[in-house]
This record gives structure tokens, sequence and C-alpha cells, in this order.
């Protein structure tokens, strides 16, 4: 490798970084750093002036090594590299610095310290890049199908969206019948359509669809392998298929809570939720004539903080269609706060205003009461905003539950190696520049398995997983990250350890001129470098993370400042 | 020196998934911390062998903080496992060979734990303050 030529390019982040942290001195600091060979700073690097700076530096400079030292490679990483690929430069060449998150937000109060520690973090930034080395991604061919777990309206979108675009489709679902929580609701908001007038036309086009193959009454009992290239294992009573697919999408999602204890749920025969009332009117039940809904039970309490979101348009929906079927009846609604955001569903609340549905606000320190002997008589509540309590006689109460994670969402989270939220639903790469991905490549969400949705944010989701999931089936291959464990045959003493200790199954021992070797499979190491760390030969390397380079880190920051005068001196060397 | 003069240097490996997104939750919160620490990125705590923990000593740092997820979260599943169990063997060692034990903390710090972040970052400087200067570290002890 040649001798490295180090471009260093300081961002200001407008005032983000600039009003903290002083960056041209800290620019006229690196300029004095071994094998630095250019130095600017940028208002924003980020910007396409800024990643012109780092082509231009680049091609003038002929640098071989680019560090930008900004906000934070979680988010801005495969910018800056490809930057670098676009003008030739390997992109394992480019090093990132977090001078940001880490730095000028986090020490606002402080802005020598943050300038010093700046220039540290520069420090060892250059240390590691003057050992960098180039490195080569292998290609994997991606099987041109699709898993989709979960049939119900977001999972049997996501699966016909693919389908029309002509890959292949595996739908598991693990009830005996299409359509999953829906088939419980009667109507839907805002609009008030039945839910079959919906669902009963999705499910008819992916049972007819040539490309979607069903499996009902069924679960996915593994997932072995990546993206590209996932064997998957599906368990029916026993009998099992395996297939083997590109992408998948996990669209499972959520049950309603069941209040056991609160309000007389379970004690009393006409407390229900929303849920239980949905199925009364549905099957044309009764449904009482003085009602009250209670809202927000068993969530945004201390041990459920979240907001489910759909509740209060689902509660808004019921009183409605009770005062709609019986004007006479009387239908109370106890909320905390509504959430009935945009247009339609503020339209919606005040229609059901108009209609008679009264809403009382209620608060946490003083929750309504039931009264009644056996069966439900009255509630009682304590009116927050008038500041009197009221009793409400009452024949039938409706509890107003949160949507909760599915305990599927466990199992979900280990086989296929992604991350649940503190809540327990499954948490998506990143909120903003991410979603409906996962962390794990090849892997995406839909739906209300990772947050409370409703139909219609439920089915966007869908073709936006869909749309992300097509990808790599079109492309036909994906390249996988070359940040891998590689390993010295030469002085490797075969011991296992690193097999025992990779849960990826990407190091196996094989024979090799006569003595075992370990060996990694590239395409399934996922770069972690546990293996290397402990082989007590030192003959795994992981690579952009190689022992060298991370020592080379830990020295900087005692760098002795006479060695940045004589230049020439070696960052990882102390004197 | 004067041990009130004394800021000690704390080296910070934090796991790409957890830590690191929580230091940079930490940052996006603006949430305020000792400005002691030099982060080194990993991929995953695993990583983190005891050459590196001994290096980081051995070049001088005052404290060095180990941070990944928590157990049953890690993104490669068990690295963080490894991990804690190299702290078993490490702690002793550190301790026999004249570096007080408590230099050395292992955290598990989930990505969406940017308070725990800064915190930790907090009382870990407060603790090394108090230790004082890493005797190896050869250049501040003029050696």
């Amino acid at each position: 490798m040649d001798e490295p030529r180090i471009g260093v390019f300081v961002c200001h982040c407008g005032r983000n970084i600039g009003a903290y942290v002083n960056v041209p001195e800290v620019v006229e600091y690196v300029k004095g750093l071994p094998n630095v060979v250019h130095a600017e700073h940028n208002l924003y690097t980020c910007s396409e002036e800024g990643i012109s700076a780092i082509k231009k530096g680049i091609q003038e400079y002929s640098l071989n090594r680019v560090i930008v030292a900004s906000c934070t490679p979680r988010t801005h990483e495969p910018l800056f590299r490809s930057a670098c690929e676009a003008v030739g430069l390997n992109k394992y060449l480019f090093e990132f610095v977090n001078i940001r998150d880490q730095c000028s937000w986090v020490h606002m109060n402080e802005p020598e310290k943050a300038t010093e520690k700046a220039k540290d973090l520069i420090r060892m930034g250059v240390a590691k890049a003057r050992l960098l080395e180039p490195l080569e991604e292998v290609e994997i061919k991606v099987a041109p199908s699709s898993l989709v777990i979960g049939g119900g309206v977001v999972g049997m979108s996501a699966a016909l969206n693919l389908a029309q675009q002509g890959f292949d489709v595996h739908l598991v679902e693990k009830e005996s019948q299409l359509g999953g929580i829906l088939r419980n609701i009667h109507r839907l908001y805002p609009t008030n359509q039945e839910t079959t007038k919906l669902t009963n036309p999705i499910i008819e086009k992916v049972k007819n669809h040539p490309r979607i193959q069903t499996y009902l009454s069924s679960k996915v009992r593994e997932v072995a392998g990546f993206i590209g290239n996932f064997d998957v294992t599906v368990d029916r009573d026993g009998r099992e298929s395996k297939f083997n697919v590109g992408t998948i999408i996990v669209a499972i999602g959520a049950e309603e809570l069941k209040p056991i204890g609160q309000y007389s749920y379970g004690e009393m025969p006409d407390v229900l939720t929303q849920l239980e009332l949905e199925e009364r009117i549905k099957n044309g039940e009764s449904v009482g004539k003085d009602v009250v809904m209670i809202n927000c039970v068993g969530a945004r309490v201390p041990e459920r903080t979240y907001c489910s979101r759909i509740c209060c348009m689902n509660a808004i929906k019921n009183a409605s269609l009770i005062k709609e079927s019986n004007p006479g009846a009387k239908v109370w609604i106890l909320h905390r706060d509504l959430m009935t955001y945009g247009v339609d569903f503020e339209n919606y609340y005040r229609e059901a205003m108009e209609r008679g549905v009264r809403f009382i606000r209620y608060s946490l320190e003083r929750p309504p009461e039931v009264i009644g002997n056996g069966k439900v008589e009255k509630i009682r509540v304590y009116h927050a905003l008038r500041r009197t309590e009221l009793e409400l006689s009452c024949d039938m109460l409706v509890l107003t539950t949160p949507l909760i994670p599915r305990q599927d969402n466990q199992e979900i989270s280990k086989m296929l190696k992604v991350s649940l939220d503190e809540f327990g639903f499954l948490l998506e790469a990143h909120l903003k520049l991410r979603p409906v991905e996962f962390a794990m490549d090849g892997i995406y969400i839909c739906g209300s398995a990772k947050w409370p949705t409703d139909v219609a944010e439920g089915i966007s989701q869908a073709y936006a997983a869909a749309s992300k999931a097509a990808g790599p089936l079109r492309t036909g291959y994906v390249k996988a990250e070359a940040i891998t464990a590689s390993v010295n045959e030469d002085i490797c003493s075969g011991c296992g350890t690193c097999v025992s200790l990779c849960p990826f199954g990407a190091m196996e021992l094989v024979s090799k001129g006569g003595k075992r070797v370990a060996r990694v499979t590239v395409a399934q190491c996922k770069g972690c470098g546990t293996c290397g760390a402990a082989c007590p030969s030192g003959a795994v390397t992981m690579n952009h993370f190689r022992n060298e380079e991370i020592m080379a880190q830990l020295e900087a920051p005692w760098y002795n400042e006479a060695f940045v005068e004589s230049k020439g001196g070696v960052i990882g060397e102390p004197g | 020196m004067n041990r009130d003069d004394f800021e000690p240097v704390i080296i910070g490996f934090c796991c790409n998934w957890c830590a690191y997104a929580a230091a940079d939750l930490a940052g996006t919160s603006r949430m305020q911390y000792p400005a002691n620490l030099r982060t080194v990125r990993v991929m995953c705590s695993g990583r983190v062998s005891e050459i590196l923990i001994f290096k980081a000593f051995a070049a001088g740092a005052d404290g060095v903080l180990v941070a990944g997820c928590h157990p049953g979260d890690c993104h490669y599943m068990k690295g963080n496992l490894s991990t804690s169990r190299r702290f078993v063997a490490m702690k002793p060692f550190l301790g026999a060979v004249g570096i007080q034990p408590e230099r050395l903390r292992l955290e598990w710090i989930g990505a969406s734990e940017g308070s725990k972040f800064a915190e930790t970052v907090r009382s870990f400087t407060e603790t090394v303050r108090g230790l004082g200067p890493n005797p190896l570290n050869r250049r501040r002890n003029g050696l």
C-alpha cells in the first residue's frame, strides 16, 4: 500500500458543531498530524457542496484516505462512503469521526473542552485511517421470492403487491383463515365501511393469485441464512415445508389488551372491551341503552406508558354506531385526551358530538368507579373540567384498551435476530432514515407489530415494505458488507473456539494440507468480532476493526505534541 | 500533579448497535456529561478482547468503559455474553498488576437509553477522578 495521504473534512453542521467547537482551530491542528495532506472545514459536509469538496479533494491532493468529522456514522457514513467510491476510492478507506452527537451536543457549556475533545477524536481517527485497508465486497445471489409472515390485511397487501410485481410469495398465517384481527371488527373508521367489503376482495385476490402460496394454520419454525438466501421451515401440525426466499416481511400485527381485574372486567357480565363490543354489534346482539366507555384503560399508565393511537377513534366509531342504530341511547365516552389527528378524524369526532355522543374528561388521579351489585348499574366519574363528581346510569360498560405486542414478537425476535423496543414491539432500523426496515438486512416490518396502526396506515406501510423487499429481488444480487472475519490459516491451530462462539454458523473447521483450520463463510459472517477477540492464536482478523487499527486509536489520545512538529511521527507509538 | 487539576482520560468501547446509538441519543437529547470520554466504536462489545483492554491501560487510559447491548438484546445474539465472561477474569488480573479494578467498567446500555449513557459517563468519570492518574501513564507521570 502506498504511503497514506489523508484528507480531513471537518463539518460545522451549521451551528450544531460550529457554535461549540472551534472548527477553524481544529482544522489548523489537524493539518499538523502525520500523513494529513489536506484539511478543510465545510458548513455542511453532507450538502452537495460538501460532497463535491470531498471528491475534489481526493482528486486534487491524491488522497488515499478520507476522514469526515461530523454528526454520526449511524446516519451519514453511507453517504460519505459513496462520495469516495464515486471518484474511485475504496469505501473502506473512509473513516468517520463523531464530533456532533458525541461531542458538541453533549458539551455545549464547555466549548474549550469540546474543542480539545474534537482534536483528540480526530487524532484517533487519523491514527486508525493510516492503517485502513481496502476491502472488497462479495456479491450474493438473491432468490427471487419473499416470505410474508402474517395473513392480516397488512400482510395480505404486502404479499399481493409483491406478487403483482412478478415475485413468488409464501404467505404464512397461524390461524385457519386469512383476515387477522379485522375478522372481529364490524366497521372501519372514518368511512364506517363494513370491514368485509374491504377484506373479502383482498382475500379473494390473495387466494387466486398464482404467485402466492398460502400456508394456513402454520407457523414459521426456523429461518436460517441471510439476505438473498433465507432457508425457511414452515410447520403445519407437525408437517414441514421448506423453501428458500430472498427477503422477508413481518406483518404479525398486535392484539387487544384484556383488562382483567380493572373496572370489574371479567367479574360483571356487561363489562367488555371495544373488540368484544364489535362482535356483539356484528352479531346483531343488543348493546344496551346507557352505554359508558372508558378510554386509556391500561394505556398511558406507569406500567404501560405508550399511547396506542387508534383506540380513541375506535371508541368514537362504536359510540357513533350505537347512536346511529338507536338515537335514544345515551352514550358517554370518558377520556383523558383524545387522539383524533388529521382533518378526517377531527370531522369524525365533531360528527359524533353532533350525533349526541357525550365526552367527559377524567383524570388518572381520580379514575372512574363502577357501582353495581353483580351487574353494572352506575359509573361514578370526577369531571376534571367541571371539577364535580357525576353518577351516570349504565347498563353496559365498554373499556377502551390499547393494542399490545403479541407474544409471538419474542419468538420472531429470536428467530430473525431483530430487536424489540422497551414495550415488546418490533423495532425498525431508524424511524426516519430507514422506516419499515429492520437493522437486519433483507427483513422488513409493517403494521401493528411495530406500533399500533390503523388500516390505512398499515396498508401504506405494507406497500412501502413490499417495495423495499422487491428491490434486492429485482436487482438479483446484493453486496455483502466486507467487515467480516478472516482466518490466517498458517497460524490457526484448529482449536474450534471461534466455531463454538459464532452465533451465525459462519465459522467451520475444515481439513487443509493435513491439518484442521477454521474457515469463514463470508456471506454468513456479520462482523461482530467475537471470534477474533477469543482466538488464542491471534489467527482471526476482524477486517476494518483489526487489532493494529484499534490499538493505534487507543494510543492516540496521548500522542506527544512534539511528534506533530517533527511530522512523519507515528501516532500509534508513544514516546 | 494536583489531584484537583486531574482530568482523567477515559476510553469508551461502544458497540455499534446499542451503546453507540445510546451515546448518539444522549447527543440528540442534548444531555450534558463530562468531556473526558474518548469513544472507540466497535461492532460488538464481544470484539473487545483482554488485549485491547490492557492496551488501553498500558497506553495511559485512566479508565476503560466497555458498553454493549443488554443480555438477550445483543445484535449478534450472544457477543455481549463473551464480554461479561471476559470481565470475570479481567478484573482480578488488573488488580494483580497494580491497576485498580474499578478503573474498568462494563455497562449494558440499550439503544434507547441515552440518559443511562450520560449518567454512566458522569459517574464513571467521578470514580476515575477519585482514583487519580493511571500509574502506567508514563508521559503524564514524567517517566
